[in-house]
């Protein structure tokens, strides 16, 4: 139950989304803060594949009992899977949402942005004064 | 300035997520609110409802001054019983709703809604013909026991027999040593009690339900459960699903409204014109047989023509679907109507169900 579960492989977002960069793809997720916050996941809503999201805009919906917070994509890209297991179980975001809780992937389209995410010293640092 | 109930040290050592709710510093929940919401459907949770205002009629003519305020009716329960009624406008439109205790005919007692606290207590001044009301509110914390396991975690408790106090009736008695008003009243659709007691009680009082509790797996639970519950229930909240703007009638309460009552009471000529004339739009229970969750303010849409507005909604925990209530016209009230919910943009199909949500065994 600790706010500090920040993987120091992922970047991140001030709206508290994470992205693996694998080379020219990115898996976006939301942080085990994110989801903390939020409480009990009870609905995701997906974009599509192939849909093209630009940094900072919304992509998709993350639903708990109580509140709806919409998923703001980290980069710009395009989006090239959906974890559709998220829609029968939403409630692995809370469980894993470093791992089998991830979002989406997404083939970056503009790799200059990635000098803009937070690293994780800088993520904890925002938590921290949050 | 923020208020605090006598528990909000209690909350805050159990690790309450807190938020502000009607100027209130109010745990929205502890661990999960499904976790919670589950305890109180199969065990037994505890609600610090301390926020929750009350005012006192005392005096000769208290039971009369107080029927001409509200909808539901005094002179047909006995002493020791409450009745859940609308403080009701000229419009028949909601004050508030709330819920009256019948010590005696000298004394009564209005449980209200923390938000129309001051607004109900200016209102009731301004209205009552007789017995001048008080404002108790700080007199009185209030905890919520709710579940199957209530009765019996209360009974360990106190000497009263609580067996004997049935369904909205309550009794005077001690708690855990604490002086109580137990009221077999709740908002939960469980079984249960609402325990009234002096604030300096109150974190004495919750501290032995819980320790008692452990071996029944009692929660502390938040306004998150709370409102999940209650939703399951279709039980109004003022606000969301009942306002000034929607009549009694409208609101699916009639049975609140005692139209034939001696002395009559603000609203009732509104009523009875739009009773003669016909309800026009109904507070529907419905689920969402496409994907999404149904929430406060949403649009309702036919034939993609704005028809009504959705009034509360969620993932209801134990029905385990999305459901909601809103208004919409009499003609798409009957169980099984269809219409579309506009989740951000989305036309989302609907279907009006029978309600509570929540089918009990």
């Amino acid at each position: 139950m600790s706010d500090a579960n920040i993987p120091g492989d992922l970047k991140y977002t001030a709206e508290h989304e994470w992205a693996r960069i694998q080379g020219n793809k990115v898996v976006v997720g939301i942080t085990h803060h994110a989801q903390q916050t939020l409480g009990d996941v009870v609905y995701v809503e997906l974009p599509k594949t192939g849909a093209k999201v630009a940094k900072g805009e919304p992509f998709g919906t993350v639903e708990s009992v109580k509140a709806v917070s919409e998923l703001f994509s980290p980069l710009s890209g395009t989006i090239t899977k959906v974890n559709e297991e998220l829609t029968e179980g939403p409630e692995t975001l809370n469980e894993d949402p470093y791992g089998e809780g991830w979002i989406i992937e997404l083939e970056l389209s503009d790799s200059s942005q990635l000098g803009e995410l937070l690293d994780a010293a800088a993520y904890a640092e925002l938590l921290k004064n949050a | 300035m923020t208020r605090r109930t006598p528990l909000n040290e209690a909350h805050r050592a159990l690790g309450a997520r807190m938020v502000d709710f009607a100027g209130w510093d109010m745990p929205v929940q502890y661990s999960s609110v499904i976790a919670e919401h589950e305890a109180v459907r199969n065990a037994v949770g505890l609600f610090d409802v301390s926020h929750m205002g009350e005012v006192e009629f005392k005096g000769p003519g208290a039971l009369e001054t107080v029927n001409g305020l509200i909808s539901n009716d005094l002179a047909r329960i006995a002493d020791g019983q409450a009745v859940y009624a609308g403080l009701l406008n000229e419009q028949g439109g909601f004050v508030d709703d709330v819920v009256a205790y019948r010590f005696s005919p000298e004394r009564i007692l209005i449980c209200v809604n923390a938000s129309n606290r001051e607004k109900d207590f200016a209102w009731m001044k301004a209205h009552a013909r007789g017995v001048t009301p008080v404002d108790r509110s700080d007199d009185y914390a209030q905890i919520a026991v709710q579940g199957p396991k209530a009765v019996g975690l209360v009974q360990r408790l106190t000497k009263t027999d609580v067996s004997q106090v049935g369904t909205y009736r309550f009794a005077e008695g001690e708690v855990a040593g604490k002086r109580a008003i137990i009221s077999r009243t709740g908002y939960t659709g469980e079984d249960g009690f609402e325990l009234y007691c002096a604030p300096g009680d109150a974190a004495a009082l919750w501290s032995a339900l819980l320790t008692e509790g452990q071996q029944d797996g009692v929660k502390a639970c938040g306004l998150g459960a709370r409102d999940s519950l209650r939703t399951e229930m279709k039980y109004a909240l003022y606000g969301n699903d009942i306002d000034d703007a929607h009549t009694a009638l409208e609101a699916g309460l009639g049975w609140i409204v005692k139209l034939d009552k001696a002395g009559g009471f603000i609203g009732k000529d509104a009523l009875v014109a739009q009773k003669a004339a016909g309800v026009k739009r109904k507070l529907v229970g419905f689920e969402l047989t496409g994907a999404g969750i149904p929430r406060h303010g949403y649009p309702i849409k036919k034939d993609g023509n704005l028809v009504g507005e959705t009034t509360s909604g969620t993932m209801g925990p134990t029905v385990k679907k999305p459901i909601g209530i809103g208004y919409v016209p009499t003609e798409l009230s009957a169980e099984g109507s269809t219409f579309d919910v506009e989740i951000r943009g989305r036309a989302v199909p609907a279907v009006v169900v029978k309600t509570p949500f929540l089918k009990k065994s």
